[in-house]
């Protein structure tokens, strides 16, 4: 079947796939986009934490042909996302008002900004949500498997929760596993992340 | 020392034309996607082994894992009034796909049973896209929901192009991982009168979040009508009421005035309350927990349950309702 | 940063910015947080097929048959291959003993043991098409444990064995023996004025991390194969790949993808052979990633073991002798399993101080799933007994546990039970003393947030179980020994190739290594040795490939000691000849060029008081100069096979816990509040990345004390729980705040003073979490992990 949705602003269409595909399957294989992790396929790791309609989800658990017409951002699309919102004075999501979809990085600018110049495997240069700034300053990536899901989840948190207290923090992302850094590091990026965002830096 | 470059960047350089070519001989299966109730009954009708898809968070892991085929998957997320509730006087009627955050954020002063069990479903990505829908079209004795949709006494509303009915949830659990829906029919909406009194929710895993039910409690005391229902998760073939402990606690409550004169409930009747709900567990050993924990475990929660509700029905909710 | 009065580091700072001893950021960072990094399963290959793997069903079976015929016909498949389609007469692999076949052959030792492998243009078509091959097994009877492994009638797991250990081992089904024998333990015995025996239980780990196994094979134009896989030891997966393959090394050309976490899960093979032989067999680039299902029958787990352990004491609390049995289940194959045996016995001691030793360890053959790496290697398991029967002649004597501990701490100077003398800082007894002094979190969490019990910080967290009622709390310590690096004689060495040129006017520094980053940091470490020792702010990090000479595999503790160490080894090589180059171009301009010792700093030739001499632009000019060289660091020997005595090991890693755990009584749930932690690392490389291996050891080690556990019928030897949904590792709100304190005492043998830091923090955290469980409960608790069954009479 054949699956037309939005990723990250932009319009995408998906040919020939199976019905028993899930989102996270037609992101990663179809369309490219393999920065929402698959570890475990069972919505108990959260590596796959997207937004559809402006709502985490598990790419996982969502069927592929679930996401006709609809609006989804993954880490690749997620500092866009967060300058749109900054810009915009709240939030980007379809879900509080409309996307500018001609807003979305194209995907082919994405990638020629990765491949850019020698440097390009540092992704020095690159333009960061500041969730994602955080995550690298606190040293809250190690192996990184985590990290995708763990950034979309605690952006969306912050959305809601500019000032979480460490258990909101904690039940927010108590859906994503991380197995690496004990998670001491990832509170900090998010505590980082809120107070950066707060004194509005 | 030839090409310094990181290998990645050969990768991520992907044709997608290239790669539409696979064709469905793979594993035959139908997405159907209804755009309304109607056209779900008829789909439905016409294959009655379609499986209902909404939250996917049930259906989805048996797909990814191979533990199912179907050959028609009957998408539900076009559909739209499933995703609403409604308030009314004395009931709420709410969609089979209302998510479990929605229940959790919104209906806390109608369902507070069913609130905070939807709490503690899974995490927040899967609270975010499950309902009790799900809960119920599949019936896993651990589905979360069940305990608090039996303490109150819930109505299943069922639907197929022969016509509607209201499954009493008393009568819905009909054998592990079985219901009480006819082939042809789906799950609409559940109706759950409004809360008329304290009710409470608790789980058991072994592990402080997203985790799976080893056992499940929910109470809810019904001031108006003088009674006290109860559910249990995951420590019998289906989820269960605790008859006798209501019965008993029923007529304790009643013979000692409790309803009328507010008291503390004594440690007698709390205890044999306890022990009568842990009777009625049925339980296995399993990889999550023994029989015999199950049932311990029922009964602390069943004890600790009836504290909190009836010292919050005594008008000290302040004190004993847990946040969060 | 903790600091200290004892002896001092041996720094070799760098006022270059970026060196040793900064927080220096992660260089793959950006890419990590973008999406862009590609793990091995994200990789992608014009016209690649997906591999899919048929495993075995039960646990102990011949094979009487296989039927592939309907599998092959399915449309879309491109190969199927059994054991009768190897293409040479290697037909096992294994990393010390080969032992593991590629493939099934004739019978089956353990439950999913690969049996088939299939080919197909799209992973479902793999999948149907490996479930339509029908292998008719007929079962055998299982064995599962030391009994039913070494009893008279015991069906043999290997027959034939010829390894180097068939000689030494009491029976066939014994992998590996190793006693530990100093003193005369009977006559020990009889200065005790208290003797405390114990009988302990650890469950089987795994190391569960978060990317599968995966990668994907290219078939090139030459006959060989490239390969890009997540591993974490590229050259030992070449050494055990090529010869099944039937191909030279050098055709099989193997590339570090991104990988997802290791944690010694990856120290055996996975997948690298089956796509290999798919991809040379079909001509097409083949990629396999396992799913989590698969990914828990597609690694070795961390040995589950029995202990029993008697240690004696005198009234004032010295400690007597010990005498233990360590038994650990290898499973089907023998994987890492002798190596673990010489850590669980050479350590079983713990640091302390015990004149009269008499330990054995042994790893059975089973046909349990294969066990093998996993942080902590052996010494966790030994950890968590020793500590147990710490506190328990604590309690015997009546004397504090920290105390008692601290009277038979090691130090500097002790002689271990293998005869070693420990050469460098074992602050065993200062590492107790600050985990102690660390604050304690407030009594009752739960209501801080205002009058109403917040659940979250509560045992059951979200499920509501408790509003307090039940709840008790309790403080646990504990502390333990690992050694770092390869050890009992290994050669234990790594490579590096540095090169340095000027690229658009500006000194770099390319840093080439086959060291497996997993997650660590060591490519952030590299840059910084490479900044301090070459006075550069760019270094480029190449892939880890196997175009370089072999790093030795990402585990023991060991890549920033000996990974780094090679790395800072060609540094300083490569700096000598570029002094040289100075020296021609520059040496007549000044008298210091020959006499003053030349540093190299931020991109300039300084003299050690400081003075400029020359910027590194003009002393390279068009020059590259490059180093490949090797290093190893001190040779360890073997231990005897009879005593056990030996300098088996090279160095020492020590970390002490405090874990403060609320249990609720009633329901046997639990919640860990704090658990503060204080390790000795020699010198901080990069201090942020060793709070991180230290925080996320820790919580590991919390994982196997109250959830983590491979459930295994004792009946078939069937793994029952292979998932996320009941093999449950930490969440965020399982894991409490961890407050390191981090001791920098140099090891003068170590480059830097440094000492490996990522496995002690996983030995002591799981018996200071029971430690803690047991004073709220006052239970004696053996085994763990803890469930709630154990803590409420209802196992």
């Amino acid at each position: 079947m054949r699956v037309t949705f939005t990723v990250n602003g932009r319009p995408q269409e998906a040919d020939d796939v199976w019905e028993g595909e899930s989102l996270l399957y037609v992101l990663r294989e179809r369309l490219g986009l393999p920065g929402s992790k698959n570890a475990c396929e069972q919505g108990e790791c959260g590596s796959c934490t997207v937004r559809l309609d402006g709502v985490p989800v598990c790419a996982c658990l969502v069927a592929a042909g679930q996401v006709e017409g609809r609006e989804v951002v993954t880490v690749e699309g997620l500092a866009d996302y967060a300058k749109q919102r900054a810009e915009h004075g709240g939030c980007a999501s379809g879900a509080c008002g409309t996307a500018d979809a001609a807003a979305g990085t194209p995907l082919d600018e994405a990638r020629r900004r990765a491949a850019r110049g020698t440097d390009s495997h540092t992704g020095e240069g690159t333009e960061l949500s500041p969730i994602q700034q955080a995550f690298i300053d606190a040293g809250a990536v190690q192996c990184g498997f985590c990290t995708p899901g763990l950034l979309v989840a605690a952006d969306e948190m912050l959305e809601r929760h500019p000032n979480p207290t460490d258990a909101d923090i904690r039940e927010a992302l108590s859906g994503n596993l991380c197995r690496c850094t004990g998670y001491e590091k990832i509170m900090d990026a998010v505590r980082l992340a809120a107070a950066r965002q707060s004194e509005g830096v | 020392m030839d090409e310094p470059g990181p290998p990645h960047t050969i990768w991520l350089d992907r044709n997608h034309s290239e790669t539409t070519e696979t064709k469905k001989r793979a594993g035959q299966m139908d997405f159907l996607r209804p755009a309304s109730w109607e056209e779900a009954l008829a789909a439905k009708a016409e294959h009655p082994t379609a499986v209902p898809i909404a939250g996917g968070t049930d259906v989805m892991v048996e797909i990814n894992f191979d533990h199912r085929r179907p050959e028609y998957l009957l998408d539900l997320n076009r559909v739209g009034d499933l995703y609403e509730w409604e308030v009314g006087e004395e009931t709420v009627r709410l969609g089979a796909s209302v998510p479990y955050t929605r229940i959790m954020e919104h209906l806390r002063p109608e369902l507070p049973g069913l609130a905070l069990a939807s709490h503690t479903v899974a995490s927040p990505q899967i609270r975010n896209r499950g309902g009790v829908g799900g809960n119920l079209g599949t019936a896993s004795p651990a589905g979360d929901a069940h305990p608090a949709l039996l303490a109150a006494g819930a109505r299943v509303e069922v639907e197929s192009v022969r016509g509607s009915r209201l499954i009493p949830i008393d009568d819905f659990y009909t054998g592990v991982k079985r219901n009480a829906l006819a082939p042809d029919e789906l799950i609409r909406a559940v109706h759950i009168d409004r809360a008329d009194g304290p009710q409470q929710y608790s789980k058991v895993g072994t592990r402080n979040a997203m985790v799976i039910a080893v056992c499940a409690f929910g109470l809810a005391l019904h001031p108006a009508t003088r009674t006290v229902r109860t559910g249990i998760g995951s420590a019998a073939p289906t989820p269960v009421r605790a008859k006798a402990a209501e019965e008993f606690l029923n007529a304790a409550l009643d013979e000692g005035g409790f309803w009328d004169n507010g008291r503390i409930i004594t440690p007698s009747v709390a205890k044999q309350f306890a022990e009568l709900c842990s009777a009625a567990c049925n339980p296995i050993d399993d990889v999550r927990g023994t029989a015999s924990y199950r049932r311990h475990a029922v009964g602390v929660m069943a004890r600790r349950t009836l504290m909190w509700t009836w010292e919050s029905y005594r008008g000290d909710a302040a004190r004993t309702e847990g946040v969060a | 940063m903790g600091t200290t009065g004892l002896p001092t580091n041996i720094t070799q700072g760098s006022r270059t910015k970026g060196g040793i001893g900064e927080s220096t950021l992660r260089p793959d960072g950006t890419l990590k947080v973008t999406g862009e990094f590609a793990y091995s399963s994200d990789m992608w290959h014009e016209d690649m097929l997906w591999g899919q793997i048929l495993r075995s069903t039960v646990a102990h079976a011949e094979i009487v048959s296989i039927d592939t015929g309907e599998a092959l016909a399915t449309p879309g498949v491109y190969a199927v291959m059994t054991y009768d389609d190897l293409p040479t007469d290697v037909r096992n692999y294994g990393l010390e003993i080969q032992d593991t076949p590629v493939l099934a052959h004739g019978k089956v030792r353990h439950h999913g043991e690969p049996v088939a492998i299939v080919a197909a243009d799209h992973p479902e078509t793999a999948r149907r098409a490996a479930a339509k091959i029908k292998v008719e097994y007929r079962e055998l009877p299982v064995i599962t444990d030391e009994a039913s492994a070494t009893a008279p009638d015991a069906i043999l797991v290997h027959d034939n064995r010829t390894d180097h250990h068939i000689g030494h081992v009491p029976h066939p089904n014994i992998v590996h023996r190793q006693p530990i024998i100093r003193g005369d333990v009977a006559k020990a015995r009889e200065r005790a004025d208290v003797i405390v025996e114990g009988e302990y239980v650890f469950g089987m780990q795994d190391q569960a991390f978060l990317g599968p196994e995966s990668g994907l094979a290219v078939p090139a134009e030459d006959g060989g194969v490239d390969l890009y896989v997540a591993t974490q030891w590229l050259h030992s997966d070449l050494r055990q790949i090529a010869p099944v393959l039937g191909l030279p090394e050098d055709k099989v050309r193997m590339t570090l993808a991104g990988v997802g976490g290791a944690f010694g899960g990856r120290e055996d093979l996975s997948m690298q052979i089956h796509a290999c032989l798919l991809a040379l067999r079909t001509g097409k680039p083949v990629k396999i990633v396992y799913n989590r299902f698969e990914s828990f029958f597609g690694h070795v787990h961390r040995h589950p073991a029995k202990l029993h352990y008697e240690h004696g004491a005198t009234k004032d609390g010295r400690l007597t002798h010990l005498k233990a049995r360590i038994v650990l289940d290898g499973g089907a194959y023998a994987s890492a399993s002798p190596a673990v045996v010489g850590n669980a016995s050479s350590l079983g001691a713990g640091p302390y101080v015990i004149e009269d030793v008499d330990i054995e360890a042994v790893a059975l053959y089973t046909n349990n799933p294969p066990c093998g790496a996993m942080r902590g290697f052996g010494a966790v398991q030994a950890c968590f007994a020793y500590e147990a029967q710490m506190d328990k002649l604590a309690a015997r004597l009546g004397m504090d546990p920290v105390e008692f501990r601290r009277i038979n701490a090691m130090s500097q100077g002790t002689a271990l039970p293998t005869g070693q003398v420990v050469d460098s800082p074992a602050p065993v007894a200062e590492l107790l003393r600050r985990v102690k002094a660390m604050p304690m979190p407030p009594e009752q969490q739960w209501l801080a947030a205002g009058e109403a019990a917040d659940v979250r910080e509560l045992p059951g967290g979200l499920s509501n179980t408790t509003h307090g009622e039940g709840v008790v709390r309790g403080v646990g310590y504990a502390v333990g020994i690992k050694n770092v690096g390869f050890s009992e004689g290994f050669d234990d060495y790594s490579t590096a190739r540095v090169r340095m040129e000027v690229v658009g006017g500006e000194p770099v520094a390319t840093v080439h290594t086959a060291m497996a980053e997993v997650g660590q940091g060591g490519i952030t470490v590299h840059a910084q040795i490479a900044r301090t020792e070459l006075g550069v702010t760019q270094v480029t990090i190449n892939p880890a490939d196997t175009r370089v000479g072999s790093a030795g595999s990402t585990s023991a503790s060991r890549q920033t000691y000996v990974t780094g160490g090679a790395v800072k080894n060609a540094c300083e090589l490569v700096r000598e000849k570029v002094l040289e180059l100075g020296r021609r171009k520059f040496g007549t301009y000044h008298p210091a060029w020959a006499t003053a010792e030349l540093l190299l700093e931020s991109g300039k030739v300084v003299t050690d008081a400081g003075e400029v001499l020359a910027d590194l632009v003009d002393v390279l000019g068009d020059e590259a100069v490059e180093v490949e060289e090797e290093w190893r660091h001190r040779p360890t020997e073997p231990f005897d096979l009879r005593t056990g005595q030996g300098f088996g090991h090279v160095q020492y890693s020590f970390a002490a816990h405090r874990a403060v755990v609320e249990v609720d009584t009633e329901l046997g749930l639990v919640k860990v509040v704090e658990l503060a932690c204080a390790q000795d690392v020699g010198k901080a490389l990069n201090p942020l990345s060793v709070l991180g291996q230290i925080q996320g050891g820790t919580t590991q080690g919390l994982g196997i004390a109250v959830m983590e556990e491979i459930i295994v019928d004792p009946k078939t030897a069937k793994v029952r729980n292979p998932s996320f949904t009941d093999y449950l590792i930490p969440t965020i709100l399982d894991t409490p705040t961890i407050p390191v304190d981090v001791l920098e005492l140099a090891d003068e043998h170590a480059p830097y003073g440094l000492r490996g830091v990522g496995e002690a923090p996983t030995l002591s955290s799981t018996p200071a979490v029971l430690a803690a469980i047991r004073a709220a409960t006052g239970l004696e608790l053996n085994r763990t992990p803890v469930r709630p069954e154990h803590l409420t009479g209802t196992a």
